[in-house]
């Protein structure tokens, strides 16, 4: 399922165009306040907005002077928050939907125990949402969501408030959902963005700053906010026994989110901050050690951001003079293991 | 919500605490002095009087129909206040409001001159045959007109409390506006619902203004408890005495079913 939307709100001065495709996934990100959830809420039809339109296939879901009621949009919102029913049973929170498509009773809970398997829940129909925890019943949401087989699924942070422990889980369990599904997923998470998405628009003060593939709008960003996110390395290749190896058989040491079976497709990322710059290579120590070309120097404040193709490193300005670096240099960027987080990609 | 922790209470200064000790004893020390008064031996023998059961009986059957009333038109309004935007609102609202603060006699006088023989509505029922003033009829209406502010005030408190997020999610989950009232808005706002239900109930129970005023003082078609008991102050004390005891019991009676069920109907567990 298609989407094609022009999105106005003159009160928080947005106008943002995306399309989604069928299956694919995009990711929003954007610093806070730049109209994301705003955006998902129009989608939603839980906000009116000032103008444009949009059309999910062939269905008009706003337009001039049209107006589809969120009900008949076949659009799912999944919040920060559960927002789970508090007075339904788990079981009845993911029925609800296709209850309220006119499902019998019968049809709909056997359909809302489909999914709370999908999302490995089956254990928690009877409780109360009360007696969740946060990433329980987030995963429940996710059921519930999905329950009503939306065209279009919106998810607004989905991960935000979880606990770090269960994050890897739950990401896990989108990336499983969202397979084939189109949807548009909002967050702050870099990883989220990689994980999830096909492709990721950036959004700054309600205009779309930057749009394309997810790997390569983090990879070569051109817009500020772009820049601050992909202010994070990031190094793909494939998983090997305690990191990864790179497509020029470069090889990483990482510590992972989880484990991963070798030969999977993974990503290393490591903040510029954990990286020091070496101009003779350092040996005898397990450090990770990338020869790299400067490509660039910038001064922000008292420390200089040193570019080496798509890895950074931030040092001192200091170090940077003491280093006598100058654009195309052959330099080592050295980072330890523990600063190194890898994610199946 | 519950929590295993215990927080730590601020403290409140001891002044406080005899103010609030004051007061409770200015609350509760005028039962004291009624129940002090009551006469035992004859107890059963006043509160089963003819005219006492009769009182009684029109009392909790008009109360409950007032009740059903206020359900009927005050969970709408509660509604439409807390849930929508228009100009006037405020105005309406304060009017919908005003019996609360208006004194009940004046209330009376106010619906005599609506549905009474000459009112504004009760003349063209008067043509229709239908009189209203001085009938059961007019008891309830009474009740109504006094308790509903009670249910409209506490049910849109607690709808607006309850926010509006359980109800988008349900909307996008394919429910139509009818669905969500019946599935997600009145199920979560139930214990605001019982509460404003319970208030309503007890004020149409002690309803004696406007009743004797719009409705009068007739035996068994709309002398209730209270205009009985006003009655009977003069007549035979141990008999107001011993029917006040037993407004109080209902009175008790009520919020206490309403408390019990209270949790198991809308809270977290």
């Amino acid at each position: 399922m298609s989407l094609t939307a022009d999105v106005q709100v003159a009160a928080r001065s947005l106008a943002v165009q995306l399309t989604v495709e069928e299956g694919e996934t995009v990711a929003v990100l954007g610093p806070n306040g730049a109209g994301k959830s705003t955006l998902l809420a129009v989608l939603a039809g839980l906000l009116r907005p000032d103008g444009g339109s949009a059309t999910l296939d062939d269905t008009t879901l706003f337009a001039e002077g049209i107006w589809l009621p969120p009900y008949a949009r076949g659009v799912s919102l999944l919040a920060q928050e559960p927002l789970l029913f508090p007075h339904l049973s788990v079981l009845d929170n993911v029925a609800f939907g296709p209850r309220s498509q006119g499902a019998s009773r019968e049809e709909s809970r056997a359909e809302a125990l489909r999914w709370l398997g999908e999302v490995e829940a089956t254990e928690f129909a009877d409780r109360r949402p009360s007696e969740l925890s946060g990433g329980q019943a987030q995963r429940v949401a996710v059921a519930r969501a999905l329950a009503t087989h939306p065209r279009l699924l919106l998810l607004d942070e989905p991960m935000a408030a979880l606990d770090i422990a269960v994050t890897p889980a739950m990401r896990r369990t989108l990336k499983r959902v969202l397979a084939g599904r189109s949807a548009i997923i909002v967050t702050h998470s870099v990883l989220d963005a990689l994980m999830l998405a096909d492709r990721t628009i950036i959004i700054q003060a309600g205009r779309v700053v930057e749009a394309g593939p997810t790997r390569d709008v983090l990879e070569r960003p051109r817009s500020a906010f772009g820049a601050s996110l992909a202010g994070l390395n990031l190094v793909s290749g494939t998983s090997t026994t305690g990191g990864l190896v790179t497509g020029d058989g470069l090889r990483l040491s990482a510590i992972a989110e989880e484990s991963l079976p070798d030969g999977q497709e993974a990503a290393a990322v490591f903040s510029p901050r954990a990286v020091s710059v070496f101009v003779v290579e350092p040996s005898g120590s397990p450090r990770n050690v990338l020869p790299v070309v400067v490509s660039d120097l910038e001064q922000r404040g008292r420390l200089v951001s040193v570019r080496a193709g798509h890895l950074s490193a931030e040092i001192t300005a200091a170090a940077a003079a003491d280093l006598d670096l100058v654009p195309g240099m052959k330099v080592f960027f050295v980072v330890k293991s523990t600063e190194v987080a890898l994610y199946a990609g | 919500m519950s929590t295993t922790t215990r927080a730590i209470r601020h403290e409140i200064p001891r002044w406080v605490f005899v103010l609030a000790a004051g007061g409770a004893l200015f609350v509760t020390l005028p039962l004291v002095a009624m129940i002090a008064q009551v006469n035992w031996s004859q107890f059963v023998q006043l509160i089963t009087s003819e005219s006492s059961v009769a009182a009684l009986g029109l009392s909790l059957r008009t109360s409950a129909i007032a009740t059903v009333l206020c359900v009927v038109f005050g969970v709408p309004m509660a509604l439409v206040l807390a849930r929508t935007d228009f100009p006037g609102q405020q105005i309406l609202r304060a009017l919908v409001l005003l019996p609360l603060v208006l004194p009940p006699v004046v209330g009376g006088i106010a619906l005599l001159y609506t549905f009474g023989r000459q009112g504004l509505v009760g003349s063209s029922l008067e043509v229709l045959g239908v009189s209203i003033a001085f009938s059961t009829t007019a008891v309830v209406i009474a009740q109504t007109f006094v308790a509903l502010p009670f249910l409209v005030l506490s049910l849109e408190g607690a709808i607006r409390s309850a926010g509006s997020r359980y109800e988008a999610v349900a909307a996008t989950l394919g429910a139509r506006p009818g669905t969500v009232l019946r599935r997600i808005t009145l199920p979560l706002v139930l214990p605001g619902l019982i509460s404003g239900m319970v208030l309503s109930f007890a004020r149409a129970l002690g309803e004696f203004g406007a009743t004797l005023t719009f409705a009068g003082s007739l035996q068994g078609i709309t002398r209730t408890l209270p205009l009985e008991i006003y009655l009977q102050r003069e007549a035979d004390p141990d008999a107001a005495v011993a029917l006040s005891l037993v407004l109080v019991v209902v009175a008790v009676l009520v919020v206490g079913l309403a408390h019990r069920s209270r949790p198991q109907s809308g809270g977290a567990q």
